[in-house]
């Protein structure tokens, strides 16, 4: 029997979601608020244990199931996207009459999947992890039952994450196939005698990698796999948005990073060796960075608007995984913690609009500032820290981000992307100048519940503190960086 | 050298500390919210004039040193000092900021906001010019943007979004090179570094790529800013549609801000930059200057007369700085930029004083005014003269200090800019023509006040330092001129 006390937080938060649900039957109020804040306790509790149990790092099971440092990093970035996640829900999941309980409950299973998926080295855990993640996420996609909107997001999501896995898995199949194994680092050393060997490792491979990218793009909604990602977005509730756009894109990227980083670094750089990675995944971020932003502007509905800003972000994170270094991995880890504060509060104020006045259109917020100066202001740093403007985290988080690709020599790219960051300042600027600039034709003094309003000072806070006094966030990142040993 | 207490740090964030003070205030109490800001601008001034009593002028070295360490993983310090170059823009900010903050007393739409964003950009402004961090000098500089976005954007003229947005964009897109050009100098120096003194030791090594590359990168950012012919376009709209207080930081402080920069970093840090670029730098220079003027002579409005005179005017800035090897030509750099500071700013004071009664700025709408307006003509017509460059006022001085300096380098382009004058002299003794003398129409005009004491008191330090620089200029050449003389010698490594 191996020491199960490192798997202690997984199991816990696993039980827990259980007994949210178990809660909700038996809860005497029927209320939304039961449920919520007993699984923003168990968020909590899952942190703590975390810090307990897994802090230390180790391994389980031959090194299947790892605590490293960059899976602790990303466990606290899944576990914060879900802590605000329920924080911004208690209005949609009040205005339900039924499966209160399910839908926290769902939410927790899904942040399990993600834990799971950030301490995999091997293929099928990572899968089955991913999968652990998604599943719940479509249901909870279309969790409006008698929204249209809602149900057509939930029914996308669940053909395009079928279909993406099932290429994703189809990959993983061939690279199986090719080496033997399934551990991330019996393949990377199988993967290394072939090629030293035969100074190729065949066609095959190749067919093996685009597969895994494609499936991985898709799930990260990567221009051009991004098509579904704005109708999955707008349909359903707020607060699973901004969890699919933060943590559901951390999982993505981690996922990306254990297969590509840790395990075919030897393909990063066409230098290193004909059949590389790095060019092609070059290539989408430029793509995904241009398209994003362009699109963007044109929105009128702001959860759309969000979308299209979080395809292009993730081609910034792009930008680092190419890097394919310790400074790219402690940049995406570091892009993805200044995201999660930046996006989870904005889409919490979406929330909170959304709850009073029943509008996603952008042009409702004109006036925002005079009737509700404190969530107006609350929403312009965040719009600021998205679009990198300093002091805020989000200018730090780009500005590590383009320092790893300059640092591997993709200088063109960083060009391309500061210049995709001035047509991101345009339609950022645009909401923030109906807010301020505009008249208040429409007043809406909105005062937040008390757990909408704790997200967004919450956010509010993490944006500036970890904008200006970043280095202990920092540490932690180069940390998980360093777990890769490139 | 290092002093008993952390100056630079105070003098930066004082501003900050009154934004604070500010936000806890009710926002209907106006009055107290005003005297707050000034209080505290006033406050900062008063810390720079303590600055100046104990700079040692002696020297190039920074003084008023302070180094923290600030974000480690990142190498980047919490590393200010001033020398020479920067002693007198802080001096010059502080300045302005005080007036700009008195003159906006008529402020009375949104005043909490107003007076929270310009403390914002005072910051701002004052910590671009301390900060020796790469890093630290981006975050200034960028900072100041979001407050100047909100100050031109509420409450400018009719045009005030497309103008507002105009300059936010412009000059992000300015910055963002800057930003590639220092993460390229970062990873070029060994060790790696975002110390600028440091970079500066370092530059020469570099390769020649590496340091046209960026200085050309640099220089867009910078350019953007002062701004240099072909980037000037946003700057008509912004000068015009901001209010009277921001139109005159945005001349005064803003424009210098790129000639700063580029005499704090590219010069001294690329100098085969400077020597790859330096003629293409003075032509631009001397475009500038004509095209200024001609367009200044064009304009109907006297507020875009007054813009437009300020490419003209950063043009001579330019014309120096292509002249590296003097050190004349850059001290008459400075001196330009103080000296178009005080002018312009004093410019746009004065055209909002007029456009706040008149509510028109168009030239040919008056006529004859001096009758009307004694005292506001006087001071108008003085800093029309000090700024078509009259001998005894500070703008003649700068003027011939750069022509002096530039000549032995470039006698041709030297000697079209010249023609500047006169076509500075044209236009503004045109305006003043048209505005002042002539028939006076007392039916139209009969009802305009004369300039109040709040609006004296705020112009009469700028005419005071125009002229006292104008017939006494060895102060404030002394005060820069080991650090000018510094950086002269860097370039020539």
């Amino acid at each position: 029997m191996e020491n199960l006390e490192l798997l202690v937080p997984e199991l816990f938060l696993f039980v827990w979601a259980l007994l949210v649900l178990m809660i909700d039957l038996f809860s005497s109020k029927r209320s939304a608020e039961v449920p919520a804040y007993f699984s923003m306790a168990g968020l909590v509790i899952t942190g703590f244990l975390m810090v307990i149990f897994q802090h230390g790092g180790g391994a389980l099971w031959n090194g299947i199931f790892v605590a490293d440092h960059f899976a602790f990093f990303f466990k606290i970035i899944f576990l914060g996207a879900a802590f605000f996640a329920v924080g911004s829900s208690f209005g949609v999941v009040g205005r339900m009459s039924h499966h209160r309980g399910e839908y926290f409950s769902l939410l927790l299973l899904s942040t399990v999947g993600m834990m799971f998926l950030a301490s995999a080295k091997e293929l099928i855990t990572l899968y089955i992890g991913l999968e652990l993640t998604t599943i719940p996420l479509f249901v909870l996609a279309a969790y409006i039952k008698t929204s249209r909107s809602s149900a057509e997001a939930g029914l996308k999501y669940m053909i395009i994450g079928a279909a993406s896995s099932a290429v994703l898995l189809y990959g993983l199949s061939i690279i199986y196939g090719l080496t033997g194994t399934t551990s991330i680092y019996q393949v990377t050393i199988n993967l290394s005698i072939h090629w030293l060997a035969y100074g190729d490792v065949g066609p095959a491979f190749t067919v093996a990698m685009m597969m895994i990218i494609a499936g991985l793009v898709f799930k990260l909604a990567i221009v051009p796999f991004h098509m579904w990602a704005p109708d999955v977005y707008e349909g359903a509730p707020i607060p699973i948005t901004a969890f699919l756009s933060v943590a559901s894109k951390a999982a993505g990227v981690v996922a990306f990073a254990r297969i590509f980083m840790g395990m075919f670094i030897a393909f990063s750089s066409n230098i290193m060796a004909p059949r590389d990675w790095g060019s092609i995944v070059a290539l989408l971020a430029a793509i995904t960075m241009v398209v994003g932003n362009i699109t963007a502007i044109r929105q009128t509905n702001i959860k759309r608007l969000l979308a299209y800003s979080s395809i292009a972000q993730a081609g910034y994170i792009m930008v680092g995984v190419v890097a394919a270094n310790t400074l790219g991995i402690a940049s995406i880890s570091f892009y993805l913690f200044a995201y999660l504060f930046a996006n989870m509060g904005a889409f919490a104020i979406v929330a909170i609009f959304a709850d009073r006045t029943g509008s996603e259109q952008i042009s409702d917020y004109a006036g925002f500032a005079k009737s509700s100066p404190v969530l107006a202001a609350a929403f312009s740093v965040f719009l600021l820290s998205l679009a990198g403007i300093p002091p805020l985290a989000g200018f730090l988080a780009k500005y590590y981000v383009f320092a790893a690709a300059i640092q591997a020599g993709y200088t063109w790219l960083v060009i391309l992307a500061v210049l995709t960051t001035v047509i991101a300042l345009y339609y950022y600027a645009n909401v923030i100048r109906l807010m301020y600039l505009t008249p208040d034709t429409n007043p809406h003094h909105i005062i937040p519940s008390f757990p909408a309003g704790m997200v967004v000072i919450l956010t509010v806070a993490g944006v500036i503190v970890f904008g200006i006094l970043p280095q202990s966030i920092l540490e932690l990142a180069l940390n998980a960086a360093t777990s890769f040993a490139f | 050298m290092s002093y008993s207490y952390p100056l630079l740090s105070y003098i930066v964030f004082m501003p900050l500390l009154g934004l604070l003070v500010i936000l806890f205030l009710n926002k209907e109490k106006h009055s107290t919210i005003r005297w707050v800001s000034v209080f505290f601008s006033f406050v900062t001034m008063i810390l720079t004039l303590i600055l100046l009593k104990d700079y040692n002028w002696t020297t190039h070295e920074m003084q008023f040193v302070e180094m923290h360490q600030w974000i480690p993983a990142l190498n980047a310090q919490y590393f200010m000092g001033v020398d020479g170059i920067s002693v007198p823009m802080l001096l010059l900010t502080s300045l302005l900021s005080l007036i700009a903050i008195v003159i906006s007393f008529n402020i009375t739409k949104r005043v909490k906001e107003y007076f929270v964003f310009f403390l914002l950009l005072e910051c701002g402004m004052l910590g671009v010019f301390v900060s020796l961090d790469f890093l630290l000098f981006y975050f200034f500089w960028e900072v100041m943007l979001v407050p100047m976005y909100f100050l031109i954007g509420v409450w400018g003229g009719a045009r005030r979004e497309y103008a507002a947005i105009k300059f936010f964009l412009y000059t992000l897109f300015g910055s963002i090179f800057m930003l590639v050009a220092i993460l390229v100098l970062y990873f070029a120096s060994e060790p790696h570094t975002l110390n600028m003194l440091e970079m500066t030791k370092l530059g020469p090594s570099f390769s020649h790529g590496i340091q046209v590359f960026t200085f050309a990168f640099f220089f867009i950012a910078f350019a953007i800013k002062v701004p240099v012919w072909p980037f000037h376009t946003w700057l008509p709209d912004a000068h015009v549609e901001a209010p009277t207080a921001i139109s005159i930081i945005l001349a005064a402080v803003l424009l210098k801000m790129g000639t700063y920069g580029m005499l704090r970093i590219s010069w001294p840090m690329l100098p085969e930059g400077i020597r790859y670029f330096s003629v293409p730098i003075v032509i631009l220079g001397v475009i500038a200057i004509i095209y200024g003027a001609l367009v200044s002579m064009a304009q109907k409005d006297l507020k875009k007369l007054v813009a437009y005179s300020s490419v003209s005017h950063m043009g001579y800035c330019m014309v120096a700085l292509g002249a590296y090897t003097s050190v004349k030509a850059l001290a008459g750099c400075m001196f330009q930029m103080i000296s178009h500071g005080l002018i312009t700013g004093a410019m746009f004071l004065l055209v909002g004083v007029l456009y706040d009664r008149a509510h028109t700025r168009e030239i040919a709408a008056f006529g004859g005014i001096g009758k009307k307006l004694p005292v506001y003509t006087a001071l108008m017509v003085m800093f029309s003269m000090a700024s078509l460059g009259l001998p005894g006022m500070s703008g003649f001085i700068s003027e011939f200090m750069i022509f002096i300096g530039a000549f032995p380098s470039y006698p041709i382009l030297v000697g079209i800019s010249i023609l500047g004058v006169v076509l500075t002299a044209a236009y503004i003794l045109r305006m003043v023509q048209r505005v002042f003398l002539g028939e006076f129409d007392t039916a139209k005009w009969g009802g305009l006040t004369e300039i109040n004491a709040r609006e004296v008191l705020a112009v009469a330090p700028l005419g005071l330092l125009t002229l006292f620089i104008g017939i006494y200029p060895k102060p404030l050449n002394e005060l820069m001129r080991a650090t000018l003389e510094n950086i002269v010698m860097l370039m020539a490594r």
